[in-house]
C-alpha cells in the first residue's frame, strides 16, 4: 500500500510530508542520491528524506519532460499529480493498486479544495495542521478510508476538532456515518425550503478530418446536482435512455412511449456516484439512491451516437510561395436558431517562423498572439442557424528548417444551452416517509449546458 | 547534532524558544508551539531535541493538540525508542476513553509508532479495540493489526490476533470487513504458503455482501481480495461474476478495473459456448473505454491495463479502434500507449482509418511519438497483408519528407516488410539507397546494409555501397559490424568475380582486427565454408529465410496471464511481474490464471498446461527484449550447459588454424557417428534446443539482438554442424545452419531420434544365398534404410539395385543403392540408402509397411518390412501453443486412441526429452494430482499434424497414451509403444 505521501511546491521544497510505512527510502535510494539538500539533517528523518529527495530530483528537477506519471527510482515506485504549481507524490515499495493510488490522489486534492479552496502553495502552508489531520484520518497506514468530505466536516474542521465535549450520541453518531452504508450522509438535515438543482453539463468532443469527415466524437457528459433536502430522501432520477424507454415502448406499447422513443438516447457507458445502487441499476436500470447533502456529481456518461454537433469548422489553408500563408476559417452554428451560443472561441494554430498577420473577421474580435503561436478569434454570442468567417494572411519568415510545419488542429471552444448528446431528463422524484413532505413540495431545478471539450479540426 | 555550523546556531536558537512555548501553562500557546515544531518538521528541520517536552503536552484533552503532538511521536518515536515509552501510558488510557474517536485515534497512532518495546503494551489495549463496540474503533484496530505484523510478526501470531482478524470478516459493518480483508490479505503476501485467508464459498458470499455496502476504497480491497479466489466449478464462477459486474458502472476507475480483474481471470473458467460468456465479454468494453475519459494519469494506467487485455482478449475492444485515436493535446505518455493499442488492434477492417491516422501522426513534433508512429505503420504492413502497398507507399512519402529519424525509422521497418513478402517492393530500394548519407542510426544502418546485401544482385553498385560502409569498419557497433560481415559474403556470392576483393577485406578485418568473438567467429565460419566449399556456403548464407511473425513485441503468454492477475496494479503498468520491483518476500508468489471449465478433460488443458508450465520452453513467440528479461527474472533457469563437445571446435577457432579446426570437425564428427543413440540425450545438449537456451529465442529480431543472446547460439551451432557437414549440406540442414548465421536464431536438430536395432528382413534360404537385416533411422533430418548385405552363397554378387513398392507415405530410394564393390563370399557389406518422400502412395495395410525389391547379379528377390513411424517425424513437428490448442480442440473425438505404455521407468522430463530426440515435441506441460501431463505434437513427411497427450504418474511405470489427429491413424500407438520401449 501507499508508504508516503509529499506534497512539493514548484521548486520541489517539501511542503507537507507524511510517511506510513518505512520500507520506502532505504538503503537504494541513498546510494543512488547524492547530497542534494543540504538542509537535509540528522539520521533522524533521513530514511524517509531519501525519498523526498529522490522524487525531487528525478521528476521535479528532471532535465526532460516527464514521461510518464509513475516513475521507478531504485525499487521505489513514486505516483504523482500536478495541481497548479503543486506536486502531490505518493510512495511505495509494494505493488499497490495504481489506479487506486491515483483516484486517491484525486480524491485527495477534492478533499482539500472542498475544505480551503484552490490548491496553492499558500494555502497549504496555511492549512498544513489541517491536512494533516486529514491524511491522518483517510489514510491509514496507507489504506484510504473514508473520504467524503460531508462525513468528514463532521469531526475535522478549520476551527479545529468541532464539539470540544460531543455527547455520547452524538460521538456514536459520527462513527456510524463514518463508517457506515451511507457515508455521505448524515441524520437529521432540515431544511425550511426543499431544494434541488440539477444541472446536466456535457462536453462535446470532436475529431475532423480537414474534408469535413468525423473522424472521432463522443459527449462526456455529467450530472451534478445540489441538493438541499431534509432528512434521508430516497431519490430516484430517469432519463431519456434508450434502453428503459425501450423496455417500456415493449411494456405498455402506449403511444407516449412510442413518442418519447423517437428522443431517447443510446448511452455508451455510465458511472455513478457511490450513493447510487448499482445493484438495482444493473438488473432494472433504474437510478435510485440517497443523496449527499449539499454538492455532488451523481452520474457520467459517453455518448457517440446520434450527436448533435453545435459548430462546424471548416478550413482552408493555402501556401502562397515560401513566405506567405492564405487562411480562410468559416464556422457554422447548427443549432436552433432561437438558441445562443456563448463564449465563442476560435483557435488558429501559426507557424513557428510567424512574422505578421493581417486579419479580417465579419464578426466578433481576432486577434494574432504570438506567444501562444495562434490566431484566437473570439466571439461572444451566436445564435443558431448562422455563419460567420475569418481570413486571415499570414507572412513568414524563410528559414531553412527541412521539416515541415505540423499543422496542429483548429480548436474551438463555447458553450451552448443544450445537451448535444440529446440527454433529456425526465423525472427526479424525492420520497421521505418519515418526514411530512411530498415529491411536489420540493423545488426542482434543471439546466442543460453543452460545452466543448476537445473540439478540433485538423487543416 | 547538526551537520552545519550555521544551521546548528538557528536550530538551537530555535529550539530554545520552542521549548519554552511548549512548556508554557497557556493552552493556546502549547498549541502553537507544537505546530511550529511541526512546521519545523515538515520542511525537513530536526526537531528531535523537544521530545520530552511536546510528549507531555500529550495529557489534554483538547483532540487538536493531541493529533498534533501524536504527529510528532510518530515521526520521532523510532529514533528516541526509550522516551517514546514514556507516552505509552496516555496511549493506554486514551484507549479506555469514552470517546469512540479517541479510542480509534489512540489505536491509530500507537501502530505507527514503529518501536519494537512499544509493541508488548500494545497488545492489551488492541485486543479490546477489535472487540470494541463502535465500528470506527474495530475497523482502525483491523488495520493495527497489520501494522502491528509489519513490526513484529510473531507477536501477532502469538496473540491471536489473526483469528480475531478472521472473525471480523464475519462484522456486521461493511468497512470493518473492507478493512480486515485489507489487513489479512497484507499479511498473507508475506506468508504464501499458509492458509490465512482462507476463502470459502461461505466468506466469499459474506465478502460480496459487503462489497455491496462499502466505500469505494473499501470495494477495491474486497475486489482484489477476490480476484485471489479460484471457483471450484463454473457455476460459481458466473455467479461470482454476475454479482461483480454492477461494479463496473462505479465513478471510480480504481473500482472498475479492480472488477474487470476479477471478471477476466474468473472468464477463464467459463465454458465458450456459455451465453453468458459472450454477455460478459459484451459488459466489459463500455467501462473499459469509459477509463479513457478520467484524468490522463488513470488514463495511463488504463492504456497499459487495456494493452494487456488486448493480448489476452482481443475480442473485447476489437470494434473500438476510434476510441484509441489520439488527440493532439494527450500527454506523450498517453499517445504512445494509445499508438501501442492501435497497432494490437488492426485489422483488414479498420486499416484504412488506422492508417490515415498514424500518417498524421508522423508529422507531430515528439521524436519519439513520431518513430513510433512510422513504426506502426510497417507493423500494419506486416499484419495486414492487404494494406502492405498502401503502408510501403506512405512509408515512401515519409522518406520523401527527409526528416532524419523518419527516414531511419522508415528503412527499419521496410526491411521488415521485405521478409514478410519476399520479391514483391524491391522496387523501392533505389528510394532507400538516396538516403544512405543520411543514416546515422545502427539500426538504420544495418538495416539498409542487410536490404543490400539482401538484394545486391538488383543494385548495380551494391559493391561500392557496401564499400563506403566498410570505410570506418571499427567505428560501427557490433550490429552493423555483423550485419555488413553478412552483406558482403551474400554479394560475394552472387557477384564473385568483382568482389573478391572486398569480400577478403571484410573477412579479415573481422577474424583479425575485431576483439568481438561474435564477430570474430562469424567471419571464421563465413571464410571456412567459403574456402571449402562455395556451393554449400551459397546454401547456407542464400538459404531461404523463415517468414517474420505478424505480431511483435507480444508479452511472453505465461507472463500475460500472471500480469492479468495483477490488472490495475503496478505490476500491470509496468508490465513486469511484482518479483521484479518489489522487495522481500512479498509479492513474490506468482498469480496463474485459474483453468478453464472441466480442465479434468483434456479439450482444454494445454492452455491451464501453459499455465503451470514454469518449467516449460518459453514458446514460439519473439517476446522484445524488455519482456524477455522480465521473463528470465521469472523462470528459474539452469545454467545452460555447454557440457560435451563444443568449446574444443570453437577454440579450435579462435586460435584461426583452418587446417586444425578441420581435423577438429573431423574428428567431431566420427565421434558423433559413432555414438549410438541410447547416449542421444546427453548429446541432444549441442543443438540449440529452446528450452535450455531462451536467449537463443532473441531470433528474427534480425540481427538485432543483444552480443550476449547471440553467443550461446553460436556456441551451440559448433556443435550441430559436424553431423550435417560430411553429408555436402543436405538443404534441411544448411537451412538451420543459416539460421543460427544469419539469424541468430535456432532450429533444433534433434540428433537422438530412435532406430529400431536390426532384423533380419530377408533369410539367406529365400533368396539364394543373399542375406539381407536392416532397420530404418532418421539421422540429421534424412531418413535412412540402413543395410547389411550378407553374401552366404558361394559366388560373388555384384549389381545391386534396389526398388520399393508404392506405399503409404511415399517412401522411395534418393539415390542408387552404393554397393560398390562386389560382395565375396561370406562377407557382409553395411550400406545406408537414404530415402525421400516423393514417391508414389498407396495406402499399405498396415500402414507401415514397405515392399521391397531387391536386384543383384544373380537375381531378384521381394521381401517387406515395416518402418518405425517416428522415422516419419519432421523436425519442424513443434506446434505454436496457440495452434496446438485450437488444432486439439477443433479434432473430433473420435479420432482419437488411446493406450497404455507399460514398464516405462523415466520421469516426464526425461520421456519429454528424450521423445524430443525423435522429433515428438512437448508443447506444455502441467502437473495434476502428481500426474505430470505432457502435450505433445509431431509433424509427419506428409504434412499429417498428430497431437499427443502423455499422462506420467510418479512411481507408475505405466504411461497413458492419447493420441489425436485429423486423419484417423490408430498405428500411432506402435510407434509410440516402440519409442517408449527404447527406454
Amino acid at each position: 500500500m501507499i508508504g508516503g505521501l509529499f506534497i512539493y511546491n514548484h521548486k520541489g521544497e517539501v511542503l507537507i510530508s507524511r510517511v506510513y510505512r518505512d520500507d520506502i527510502g532505504e538503503a537504494g535510494l541513498k546510494a543512488e542520491q547524492p547530497i542534494i539538500s543540504r538542509s537535509v539533517p540528522k539520521p533522524v528523518s533521513c530514511l524517509k528524506r531519501n525519498a523526498v529527495d529522490a522524487f525531487r530530483v528525478n521528476v521535479i528537477h528532471a532535465r526532460q519532460q516527464v514521461r510518464s506519471p509513475v516513475t521507478n527510482i531504485a525499487r521505489t515506485s513514486f505516483f504523482h499529480v500536478k495541481r497548479s504549481n503543486i506536486w502531490l507524490a505518493a510512495v511505495t515499495k509494494q505493488n499497490v493498486n495504481a489506479t487506486m493510488v491515483f483516484e486517491f490522489l484525486y480524491k485527495m486534492c477534492d478533499v482539500m479544495s472542498a475544505y480551503f479552496g484552490k490548491i496553492s502553495e499558500e494555502n497549504v502552508k496555511n492549512n498544513f495542521v489541517l491536512i494533516y489531520e486529514l491524511l491522518d484520518e483517510i489514510l491509514d497506514f496507507g489504506y484510504p478510508q473514508n473520504s467524503e468530505t460531508g462525513a468528514l466536516k463532521t469531526f475535522i474542521t478549520q476551527q479545529g476538532i468541532k464539539s470540544q465535549v460531543p455527547t455520547k450520541e452524538e460521538q456514536s453518531q459520527i462513527t456510524s456515518q463514518v463508517t457506515g452504508q451511507i457515508g455521505w450522509r448524515r441524520e437529521g438535515i432540515k431544511y425550511r425550503r426543499n431544494e434541488l438543482f440539477l444541472d446536466v453539463l456535457e462536453s462535446v468532443n470532436l475529431l475532423m478530418s480537414p474534408q469535413g469527415q468525423v473522424l472521432s466524437a463522443h459527449v462526456s457528459g455529467r450530472v451534478v446536482m445540489k441538493s438541499y433536502l431534509s432528512g434521508m430522501p430516497e431519490c430516484k432520477f430517469g432519463m431519456n435512455d434508450k434502453i428503459v424507454i425501450d423496455k417500456q415502448g415493449k411494456g405498455g406499447g402506449s403511444e407516449e412511449a412510442a413518442k418519447s422513443g423517437k428522443q431517447s438516447i443510446a448511452i455508451d457507458d455510465c458511472t455513478f456516484h457511490q450513493c447510487v445502487r448499482l445493484s438495482k441499476f444493473d438488473s432494472e436500470r433504474s437510478i435510485s439512491f440517497i443523496p449527499p447533502d449539499g454538492d455532488y456529481e451523481l452520474m457520467r456518461y459517453r455518448t457517440t451516437k446520434d450527436i448533435i454537433l453545435p459548430f462546424r469548422v471548416i478550413p482552408l489553408v493555402r501556401e502562397v510561395g515560401r513566405t506567405k500563408l492564405e487562411v480562410k476559417v468559416v464556422i457554422k452554428s447548427n443549432f436552433k436558431s432561437s438558441l445562443l451560443a456563448q463564449k465563442i472561441e476560435v483557435r488558429i494554430p501559426t507557424p513557428l517562423n510567424t512574422s505578421g498577420v493581417q486579419l479580417i473577421c465579419m464578426k466578433g474580435k481576432a486577434k494574432y498572439k504570438a506567444s501562444e503561436n495562434a490566431i484566437v478569434w473570439k466571439i461572444k454570442r451566436m445564435a443558431g442557424m448562422k455563419e460567420s468567417q475569418i481570413s486571415a494572411e499570414i507572412e513568414l519568415l524563410p528559414t531553412n528548417d527541412k521539416k515541415k510545419w505540423a499543422r496542429p488542429p483548429i480548436s474551438m471552444n463555447f458553450e451552448v444551452p443544450f445537451a448535444p448528446s440529446g440527454l433529456k431528463v425526465r423525472y427526479l422524484k424525492v420520497f421521505e416517509p418519515k418526514l411530512n413532505y411530498s415529491d411536489h413540495d420540493v423545488i426542482k431545478w434543471v439546466r442543460y449546458i453543452g460545452r466543448s471539450g476537445i473540439y478540433e479540426t485538423r487543416c | 547534532m547538526c551537520d552545519f555550523p550555521f544551521f546548528s546556531l538557528v536550530c538551537t536558537g530555535e529550539i530554545f524558544e520552542l521549548k519554552a512555548e511548549l512548556n508554557s501553562d497557556k493552552k493556546e500557546k502549547k498549541k502553537e508551539a507544537v505546530k511550529k515544531v511541526i512546521a519545523s518538521m515538515t520542511v525537513g528541520k530536526d526537531v528531535s531535541a523537544l521530545f520530552p517536552d511536546v510528549v507531555n503536552c500529550m495529557q489534554t484533552d483538547n483532540l487538536e493538540l493531541k493529533k498534533l503532538v501524536y504527529l510528532y511521536l510518530m515521526n520521532y518515536a523510532k529514533s528516541q525508542p526509550d522516551m517514546a515509552i514514556m507516552a505509552v501510558n496516555t496511549f493506554v488510557k486514551d484507549c479506555e476513553d469514552p470517546n469512540p474517536l479517541i479510542r480509534a485515534l489512540a489505536v491509530r497512532t500507537m501502530g505507527c509508532i514503529r518501536v519494537d518495546k512499544i509493541t508488548e503494551y500494545l497488545c492489551e489495549p488492541l485486543r479490546k479495540c477489535l472487540k470494541d463496540e463502535d465500528p470506527y474503533v474495530r475497523k482502525t484496530a483491523a488495520v493495527c493489526v497489520a501494522k502491528l505484523h509489519d513490526i513484529n510478526a510473531q507477536l501477532v501470531e502469538d496473540q491471536g490476533f489473526l483469528d480475531t482478524l478472521k472473525d471480523l470478516i464475519s462484522d456486521s459493518n461493511p468497512m470493518v470487513v473492507a478493512n480486515a480483508v485489507a489487513a489479512l490479505s497484507e499479511i498473507a503476501e508475506s506468508h504464501p504458503n499458509s492458509n490465512l485467508l482462507d476463502l470459502n464459498p461461505q466468506t466469499i458470499n459474506k465478502l460480496l455482501t459487503a462489497l455491496n455496502e462499502c466505500t469505494e476504497w473499501g470495494q477495491i480491497f474486497i475486489l482484489d481480495c477476490l480476484a485471489n479466489y479460484t471457483p471450484r466449478d463454473d457455476r460459481e464462477s458466473q455467479s461470482i461474476c454476475e454479482r461483480v459486474t454492477p461494479r463496473l458502472s462505479h465513478a471510480n476507475s480504481a473500482v472498475v478495473l479492480s472488477a474487470v480483474k476479477v471478471l477476466m481471470k474468473f472468464m477463464e473458467m467459463l465454458p465458450k459456448d456459455l451465453d453468458y460468456y459472450g454477455t460478459l465479454l459484451k459488459k466489459l468494453a463500455p467501462p473499459l473505454v469509459t477509463l479513457l475519459s478520467a484524468e490522463p494519469e488513470l488514463q495511463y494506467v488504463a492504456l497499459r491495463n487495456i494493452n494487456l487485455i488486448v493480448q489476452r482478449r482481443p475480442e473485447i475492444l476489437k470494434h473500438e479502434m476510434k476510441v484509441f485515436f489520439v488527440k493532439y493535446n494527450d500527454p506523450i505518455y498517453v499517445k504512445l500507449e494509445k499508438l501501442d493499442i492501435m497497432i494490437r488492434l488492426a485489422s483488414q477492417a479498420n486499416i484504412a482509418q488506422v492508417l490515415a491516422e498514424l500518417k498524421e501522426y508522423a508529422t507531430e513534433v515528439d521524436v519519439d511519438f513520431v518513430r513510433k508512429a512510422v513504426r506502426a505503420i510497417g507493423r500494419c504492413a506486416i499484419k495486414v497483408e492487404q494494406s502492405a502497398e498502401r503502408c510501403v507507399s506512405t512509408l515512401l512519402d515519409l522518406i520523401q519528407t527527409k526528416v532524419n529519424y523518419v527516414v531511419q525509422e522508415a528503412i527499419v521497418v521496410i526491411k521488415d516488410i521485405f521478409r514478410k513478402y519476399p520479391n514483391k517492393y524491391e522496387s523501392v530500394i533505389a528510394t532507400l539507397c538516396e538516403n544512405l548519407d543520411s543514416l546515422d542510426e545502427p539500426e538504420a544502418r544495418a538495416a539498409m546494409i542487410w536490404i543490400v546485401g539482401e538484394y545486391a544482385e538488383r543494385i548495380d553498385n551494391a559493391d561500392e555501397l557496401l564499400e563506403s560502409f566498410l570505410e570506418g569498419f571499427h567505428d560501427e557497433s557490433t550490429q552493423v559490424q555483423l550485419q555488413l560481415l553478412t552483406a558482403i559474403v551474400k554479394l560475394f556470392l552472387k557477384k564473385p568475380t568483382e568482389t573478391q576483393e572486398l569480400v577478403q577485406q571484410v573477412l579479415s578485418l573481422a577474424t583479425q582486427d575485431s576483439d568481438n568473438p561474435d564477430l570474430r567467429d562469424r567471419g571464421y565460419i563465413y571464410w571456412r565454408l567459403l574456402s571449402t566449399d562455395p556451393v554449400a556456403a551459397k546454401e547456407v548464407v542464400l538459404a531461404e529465410k523463415p517468414l517474420i511473425s505478424e505480431e511483435t513485441d507480444l508479452i511472453e503468454p505465461t507472463l500475460l496471464e500472471e500480469l492479468i492477475c495483477h490488472i490495475g496494479t503496478l505490476a500491470s503498468v509496468y508490465h513486469k511481474p511484482p518479483s521484479a520491483f518489489v522487495e522481500g518476500s512479498r509479492g513474490v508468489q506468482h498469480k496463474r490464471l485459474p483453468g478453464s471449465a472441466g480442465s479434468g478433460e483434456s479439450a482444454d488443458s494445454p492452455d491451464t498446461g501453459s499455465a503451470a508450465g514454469v518449467s516449460e520452453a518459453p514458446p514460439a513467440v519473439i517476446p522484445s527484449q524488455g519482456d524477455l528479461l522480465g521473463d528470465l527474472l521469472n523462470l528459474d533457469l539452469t545454467p545452460p550447459t555447454t557440457s560435451g563437445p563444443p568449446p574444443a571446435p570453437s577454440s579450435g577457432m579462435q586460435m584461426g588454424a583452418m587446417d586444425l579446426l578441420g581435423g577438429g570437425l573431423d574428428s567431431l564428427v566420427g565421434l558423433l557417428h559413432r555414438t549410438d543413440t541410447p547416449q542421444s540425450p546427453q548429446l541432444s545438449h549441442q543443438s540449440p534446443s529452446p528450452p535450455d537456451y531462451s536467449p537463443t529465442e532473441v531470433g528474427p529480431g534480425d540481427h538485432a539482438g543483444p552480443v550476449k543472446a547471440r553467443s550461446p547460439a553460436m556456441g551451440a551451432g559448433f556443435g550441430a554442424p559436424p553431423t550435417a557437414m560430411p553429408a555436402s549440406f543436405p538443404p534441411p540442414v544448411s537451412g538451420g545452419l543459416d539460421d543460427l548465421f544469419d539469424l541468430g536464431g535456432s532450429v533444433g536438430m534433434p540428433m537422438g531420434a530412435y532406430s529400431p536395432p536390426k532384423s533380419i528382413w530377408l533369410p539367406a534360404m529365400k533368396a539364394k544365398g543373399l542375406e539381407i537385416s536392416g532397420t530404418f533411422a532418421r539421422r540429421a533430418g534424412v531418413i535412412q534404410m540402413e543395410m547389411t548385405l550378407t553374401n552366404k552363397a558361394m559366388s560373388i554378387m555384384t549389381d545391386f539395385a534396389i526398388q520399393f513398392n508404392r506405399n503409404s507415405f511415399g517412401l522411395a530410394p534418393a539415390g542408387p543403392l552404393q554397393v560398390l564393390t562386389p560382395v565375396g563370399p561370406n562377407q557382409s557389406i553395411e550400406v545406408a540408402l537414404p530415402l525421400s518422400t516423393v514417391g508414389p502412395v498407396m495406402k499399405m495395410e498396415p500402414l507401415t509397411n514397405l515392399q521391397v525389391a531387391v536386384k543383384n547379379n544373380i537375381d531378384v528377390f521381394y521381401f517387406s518390412s515395416q518402418y518405425p513411424i517416428s522415422m516419419l517425424f519432421v523436425e519442424d513437428g513443434k506446434m505454436e501453443r496457440q495452434v496446438f490448442l485450437a488444432t486439439w480442440k477443433d479434432i473430433p473425438n473420435d479420432n482419437e486412441a488411446q493406450f497404455q505404455i507399460k514398464d516405462c521407468h523415466l520421469n516426464s522430463d526425461a520421456a519429454s526429452s528424450k521423445l524430443q530426440g525423435s522429433n515428438v515435441f512437448t508443447i506444455a506441460k502441467r502437473t495434476v494430482e502428481g500426474q505430470d501431463m505432457l502435450y505433445q505434437s509431431m509433424k509427419l513427411t506428409n504434412g499429417i499434424w498428430v497431437l499427443a497427450e502423455l499422462r506420467v504418474q510418479a512411481g507408475n511405470p505405466n504411461y497413458t497414451v492419447t493420441c489425436i489427429s485429423k486423419e484417423r491413424c490408430v498405428h500411432q500407438g506402435s510407434s509410440y509403444r516402440s519409442n517408449m520401449l527404447e527406454f
